[in-house]
């Protein structure tokens, strides 16, 4: 499993994949982390994400904690089905701003 | 529970690669026991989540540890054993977090108290280790059938 990450309209926008786990989560970290060293605005696309466990989950808290620790935004973009319903459970679905693509987050200024 | 007939055994490695494969085996055996789809989704996330624990808690990412994952059907609930080889956990010490305090780790546990019907440790296996129990009620799903 390789993620990709994306520079557009100066944000970077980190793209998850598939199944999201024990065994991949490190990968999503570094690669969040790593993108909010290098960029103010940095957005998670879990459009493709056909299920994530809470490790995955842990991952984007990191993100999103490390962004309002610096200064910086973290969002979610496109959240798909299966990530949404474990975001809820987490109670996380009301914590992370969420779009449905970076055209919406780009059409909320800012 | 001594007519409950078993589904499925699984023994893996403490390693992240076998989750898949795990969530694999329990998504079907979840659907054999006669659970709905969201139900199936609950046990094949809460299995996940518990044996996810065992990996980083218990095993504390040594690969080298064993987890033997049985799932059987006891006539109103699926049932899940998870046993592990590992230095036994005080289930005193294992408690749903309050998720108003946001933080990355702890959430698996929550995950298990919010989709199984029942969860906890059984009294420690002849051994050593630890042996950790969920349910999920099948009833409910096999009247609407």
């Amino acid at each position: 499993m390789t993620f990709a990450v994306q520079d557009s309209n100066g944000f970077a926008v980190v793209q998850l994949c598939g199944e999201i786990d024990l065994r991949n989560s490190p990968e999503a970290r570094k690669l969040i982390l790593t993108s909010l060293k290098k960029q103010k605005h940095v957005m998670v696309d879990l459009s493709a994400v056909e299920y994530i466990d809470s490790s995955g989950v842990a991952s984007l808290v990191e993100g999103f904690q490390y962004a309002r620790a610096n200064d910086l935004e973290f969002g979610l973009l496109g959240v798909s089905e299966a990530a949404m319903n474990v975001l809820r459970l987490a109670r996380l679905d009301q914590v992370f701003p969420i779009y449905d693509s970076l055209d919406d987050r780009l059409s909320h200024g800012g | 529970m001594e007519c409950a007939e078993e589904l499925a055994t699984l023994s893996i490695c403490s390693c992240a690669s076998r989750l898949k494969l795990l969530r694999s085996l329990v998504r079907d055996a979840a659907s054999l026991a006669g659970l709905g789809d969201d139900d199936v989704d609950a046990v094949v996330l809460s299995v996940n989540e518990a044996c996810t624990n065992i990996m980083q808690h218990a095993y504390r990412m040594d690969p080298g540890g064993r987890i033997e994952v049985t799932l059987l059907d006891d006539g109103d609930a699926l049932v899940v054993r998870l046993r592990d080889y590992a230095e036994p956990v005080d289930p005193a010490a294992v408690y749903v977090r309050d998720l108003e305090e946001l933080r990355p780790g702890g959430l698996g546990l929550h995950l298990i108290s919010s989709l199984m019907d029942e969860y906890g440790f059984l009294d420690p296996p002849a051994g050593g280790g630890n042996l950790f129990q969920m349910k999920k009620y099948t009833a409910r799903d096999r009247g609407r059938s």
